[in-house]
């Protein structure tokens, strides 16, 4: 047979999937053929294609993308599209594609796509990181926060809980930790302001250091904290212990200030500064990093990074948009939504150009979403709150997450108790992707699928839907990110490869 | 994949996934190189018709024209795993065009196909 370059007729009738062990089409030149679900970019003057909702991330050659160009505007039989695309490529060459296309789920026969699965989770997944609030008091009192400001789920005033977590319930938590975990326990402490009840924080991790060693595991430590009680033996004790710091910081005076103050309304700038400096300078052993609450008044992403990166001397910076309610004042207006992903933009193109020179930049946003696309996570649930991160609050009830610490509506258990198996079970069940019917075609849902549970409870009063206000944002910044991973699988893929070694399944936030 | 390129490690995981199986074949004892190969196992081949040594395929040059006459079924490979299968006579031949089709043995055997006693 004789393949006829001039009308395709003379393809052979064969299967593109035939030689697949996957039940597929068997198309002969009469069968139609449409797109599949995938996410295209351009990146380094190359066609990439984000697949959905494998999430896997593929490159194009002419005549795929030619293939995939000539079926956008609607099915095409396989016959008349090989006519279509000669003498450019010739039939064989686009039934090889075709079949490489099919493979990769950039296009399927003509017929309704089937559902996707709903995959829950078979076997109890370990504990990777449990969030210990030993503290649910502060002492700032910015606006914005979701303990203490107007959106807080839990009464920390007046509640029946204690204010300040006991050594008992600390090291309580920390045999829970070690129970639940894998080989590797991470313990975060986080509040209130960790710090305030630095006594007990301080005791806990000898104390855990002592039983990680009996029980055979590894344990490891990280605390949240504002930086005003960052003293010179708190430091010490921070650099000698190796404990990973994150400071809630939101950039130079005039932004710290606006929110970030005491209950008098003073600003906390001037107070944190020369203790973060200390921190900086003392603590060596790990990479201290900033995190920024973006509001509608600080939203100068460019200016805050150059702040706390250059200036103070932070390795990373992460920057989160404020969770409320959409009437509060200093919640982020849809305009502001923009303004925002161009000022991402801005410094996701200097982070591209330091990365394709081999310099660090400290942008963690970006870094943090290169490595899920590099990894190709496909997720179910928008992070590990509930699988294999929990929240313990200061009376020690494990929650989804630490958003959620000390709420019975989301509690799953205690550290004495153990995790509610069948509650938790019932939280994988009603919040799965495939409940999530605006996210079912939706681009971005294996990066995204529906956003934090603690902001659409805020905004929606329901941890079960979408983050819908900020479906435009998700997707732009998305996009933003694979065109910079595009660019650096081309021109420097070597970078690409820090990310090789990370865990493989159930990416942790918090 | 020839026309996509698998960038991240869930493409590079589909593309395993969904590699086309290797079709089962028939393959020479001493075939080299990449699949399909004979699975690993000790080299006692159950007949000597498929391996290339002197005698039944290949002469001793590697030609086909002094191959080994079943008289001669105790030369070359014809002992350890190796058998003749039974006696026949002398100038019987089945395969008419074997000089035609499988100058080589090592690289034509395929073409020589079945051969059905005429």
């Amino acid at each position: 047979m004789d393949p006829s370059a001039e009308t395709g007729d003379a393809v052979p009738a064969r299967s593109i999937a035939a030689d697949l062990s996957v039940p597929g089409i068997s198309p002969g030149v009469d069968t139609v053929v449409r797109l599949g679900e995938f996410h295209t970019f351009e990146a380094s003057g190359e066609r990439f294609g984000y697949m959905v909702p494998s999430a896997a991330v593929f490159a194009f050659d002419a005549c795929a993308k030619a293939i995939t160009d000539a079926l956008a505007n609607g099915p095409r039989a396989i016959g008349e599209l090989s006519a279509a695309l000669a003498p450019t490529f010739r039939p064989d060459e686009v039934w090889d594609t075709l079949g490489e296309l099919y493979r990769a789920r950039a296009i399927d026969e003509d017929r309704a796509a089937k559902p996707a699965p709903k995959i829950l989770p078979l076997t109890v997944i370990p504990l990777q990181t449990l969030v210990v609030n030993v503290t649910n008091q502060c002492n700032l009192a910015c606006e914005y926060c979701y303990e203490y400001g107007e959106d807080k789920i839990v009464d920390t005033e007046n509640g029946a809980q204690p204010k300040f977590m006991s050594e008992e319930t600390a090291r309580e938590a920390i045999d829970f930790a070690l129970r639940e975990s894998g080989r590797t326990a991470m313990v975060t402490f986080f509040g209130g302001e960790t710090l305030m009840n630095f006594p007990v924080l301080k005791k806990t991790v000898s104390y855990a250091r002592a039983r990680a060693a009996e029980v055979g595991k590894d344990i490891d430590f990280s605390l949240t904290t504002n930086a005003t009680l960052l003293k010179p033996d708190v430091i010490e004790f921070l650099a000698d212990e190796r404990i990973g710091v994150t400071i809630s910081i939101d950039g130079p005076q005039e932004m710290q200030d606006k929110f970030r103050v005491f209950s008098n309304g003073m600003g906390s700038y001037e107070l944190v500064a020369p203790k973060i400096k200390a921190l900086l300078a003392r603590h060596k052993a790990r990479p201290i990093g900033a995190r920024v609450t973006l509001t509608k008044q600080t939203l100068d992403v460019m200016k805050i990074y150059k702040h706390l990166h250059d200036e103070m001397g932070f390795w990373e910076v992460g920057f989160a948009p404020v969770t409320t309610a959409p009437q509060r004042g200093h919640a982020i207006s849809d305009e502001g939504f923009d303004h925002l992903l161009g000022q991402f933009r801005l410094l996701a193109q200097d982070f591209l150009k330091a990365s394709l020179e081999g310099r660090h930049h400290g942008f963690s946003n970006v870094r943090e979403t290169l490595q899920e696309i590099h990894q190709g996570h496909a997720k179910a649930y928008p992070c590990g709150a509930g699988i294999g991160l929990l929240g313990v609050s200061t009376d020690g009830n494990v929650s989804l997450c630490h958003r959620f610490a000390g709420s019975d509506a989301h509690s799953f258990g205690s550290v004495t108790g153990g995790v509610d198996r069948d509650k938790q079970a019932a939280f994988l069940d009603s919040h799965h992707i495939n409940h999530k019917t605006d996210c079912q075609s939706c681009w971005a849902r294996p990066i995204c699928a529906g956003g934090c549970y603690h902001e659409a409870h805020t905004r929606y009063g329901s941890t079960t839907g979408p983050n819908l206000h900020y479906c435009e944002w998700i997707r732009g910044w998305t996009h933003t990110c694979l065109e910079i991973y595009g660019e650096l699988a081309v021109k420097n893929p070597g970078f690409l490869r820090q990310f090789d070694g990370a865990d493989d399944e159930a990416p942790q936030r918090h | 994949m020839k026309h996509l390129n698998a960038i991240n490690r869930k493409a590079s995981r589909v593309e395993a996934v969904t590699e086309p199986a290797a079709a089962t074949d028939v393959v020479a004892l001493q075939q080299g190189g990449q699949p399909p190969q004979q699975p690993e196992g000790p080299h006692i081949p159950p007949g000597c018709s498929i391996v290339f040594s002197p005698g039944w395929e290949a002469d001793r040059t590697g030609g086909t024209a002094g191959l080994c006459q079943p008289v001669e079924r105790d030369l070359f490979d014809c002992h350890m795993g190796c058998f003749w299968p039974a006696q026949v006579p002398d100038q019987l031949n089945h395969a008419p065009d074997w000089t035609a089709k499988c100058a080589a043995a090592q690289k034509d055997w395929r073409k020589i196909d079945l051969v059905f006693p005429g």
